[in-house]
């Protein structure tokens, strides 16, 4: 690891203040688990470190408008066992639960995840799933982005050098919608996900049809892939299983994964098809409990 | 660029001068001796790194030494009071836990962690939170029955538990 200046602020200003002058050099540090091994490794170098681990404000979750507001410094531990989370959101416990162990969960954060952007990880293929949005804060203002529009390549999001994502806000799932995140794991259970994909369907209660759904997959891309064409196919439609064969084979048509230890491209296209049919049945079936 | 951190490790004040690149495990280990933390995999994988930094088990290869500053810290070193050996210890040297030695540190602080939150866990519970502490002896039954024997003798102390 090369040597950096290191910086702990305790306000958001103070953070923004040094992105302002640094950006370009530096690093934001949250819990670490994914940052200390690409300094370890020197994929990246640093001038300047930019701790936020004194900050206070981002590590609460809270109801806001119809929605959950996430702080960026919640750790995956938090998300886990938070009884607001498990309570009106419970889809993303279940997703931060599965996360590597509860070592990484207990220093991993929510901002953290999202800002590293590597498309295998959990979180953000459901964040996604549920219509997520990011806020993003420099020392020029503030703005919000729809998660759908924040990744853009492998570890690449449209973040600038001088800012900060303070917190995800999660709209609170309608009434009648059913909600899972599937990670397929063929080696460990602690590993990243072959193929992670987040479903989230609302029905008509009356008629049991699908009045809109959602489909992320993660592990397939270069960012977590959210296809569109497969969800259009299912709007209207009452769940049989050759929808879900159609939608299955519509979203390996958008998938482009890359082969390595965790499978071969062609393994990983196939169970995104079949981890798709799954997810769908399921969040189906929630949607009508 | 040298930093100076106040850490208190197994109920000891310091105060060390680090490097900013320093890892915590490195600043336990060669700043201050302790070296019954081992380091495995370096990329928070295996577990034999495990220390608690305020109570909660986190990898020590993948914490900065400058996260520890105002942190409370226990190691594998600080679960023995005087000649007694910590209840969780003493269970993994009667039931077998205990073996080449490697993993060992890092699985009985986790354990330790598991009983201080949760002390009655299920199978499946002691699984869930030992998930992340790898043994290549491959004796993970062992170990499992180390910390049902350590839970049973911690009920059994009751309210005379000195929390050894």
């Amino acid at each position: 690891m090369r040597a950096f200046e290191y910086r702990e602020p305790d306000t958001l200003e103070e953070v923004l203040a040094l992105l302002h002058d640094h950006g370009e050099d530096a690093k934001i540090i949250a819990g670490g688990t994914a940052l200390v091994i690409m300094l370890n490794q020197r994929l990246i170098m640093p001038s300047y470190l930019i701790s936020l681990r004194k900050l206070s404000g981002l590590n609460s979750v809270d109801s806001v408008d119809g929605a959950l507001q996430l702080g960026a410094l919640v750790t995956h531990r938090d998300m886990e066992t938070s009884p607001v989370i498990r309570d009106q959101i419970p889809v993303l416990a279940e997703t931060y639960r599965q996360v590597a162990t509860l070592r990484i969960r207990n220093m991993a954060t929510v901002g953290g995840t999202l800002a590293h952007a590597d498309p295998s990880q959990d979180s953000p293929v459901t964040l996604m799933a549920l219509d997520a949005r990011v806020g993003l804060t420099s020392s020029g203002g503030s703005r919000e982005v729809a998660l759908d529009e924040f990744f853009t390549d492998y570890y690449e999001t449209v973040l600038q050098p001088d800012e900060l994502l303070t917190h995800v806000q999660v709209p609170l799932p309608k009434p009648h919608t059913g909600s899972i995140y599937l990670k397929f794991l063929p080696r460990t259970e602690d590993d990243y996900a072959t193929v992670g994909v987040a479903a989230s369907v609302e029905i008509e209660p009356s008629s049991q049809l699908c009045r809109e759904c959602r489909i992320v997959m993660g592990g397939v891309a270069s960012t977590p892939l959210r296809v569109k064409e497969a969800e259009a196919l299912l709007s209207g439609q009452k769940l049989a299983p050759e929808l879900l064969h159609k939608a299955a084979s519509v979203v390996q048509e958008h998938t482009d994964p890359i082969s390595d230890s965790r499978g071969s491209a062609d393994y990983k296209r196939e169970m995104a098809g079949v981890c798709v049919r799954r997810a769908l049945e399921q969040a189906w079936q929630r949607a009508l409990a | 660029m040298t930093y100076t951190i106040r850490l208190n490790v197994n109920g000891k004040e310091h105060t060390v001068e680090v490097p900013s690149r320093r890892l915590l495990i490195d600043c336990l280990r060669y700043d201050l001796g302790l070296t019954g933390t081992k380091e495995g995999c370096s990329v928070g994988v295996c577990g034999a790194c495990t220390v608690l930094m305020d109570g909660k088990p986190i990898s020590s290869c993948l914490a900065l030494a400058l996260f520890a500053d105002g942190k409370e810290i226990v190691t594998v070193e600080g679960l023995a009071r005087e000649d007694r050996l910590d209840r969780v210890q003493q269970a993994f040297i009667d039931y077998g836990g205990f073996q080449c030695g490697i993993c060992t540190p890092g699985m009985v602080v986790t354990a330790k962690a598991l009983l201080d939150e949760n002390p009655d866990p299920s199978v499946d519970e002691i699984k869930e939170w030992m998930m992340g502490n790898l043994c290549r002896c491959t004796g993970y039954y062992k170990v499992i029955e180390s910390i049902q024997g350590a839970a049973r003798r911690k009920r059994q102390a009751g309210d005379s538990d000195e929390g050894l």
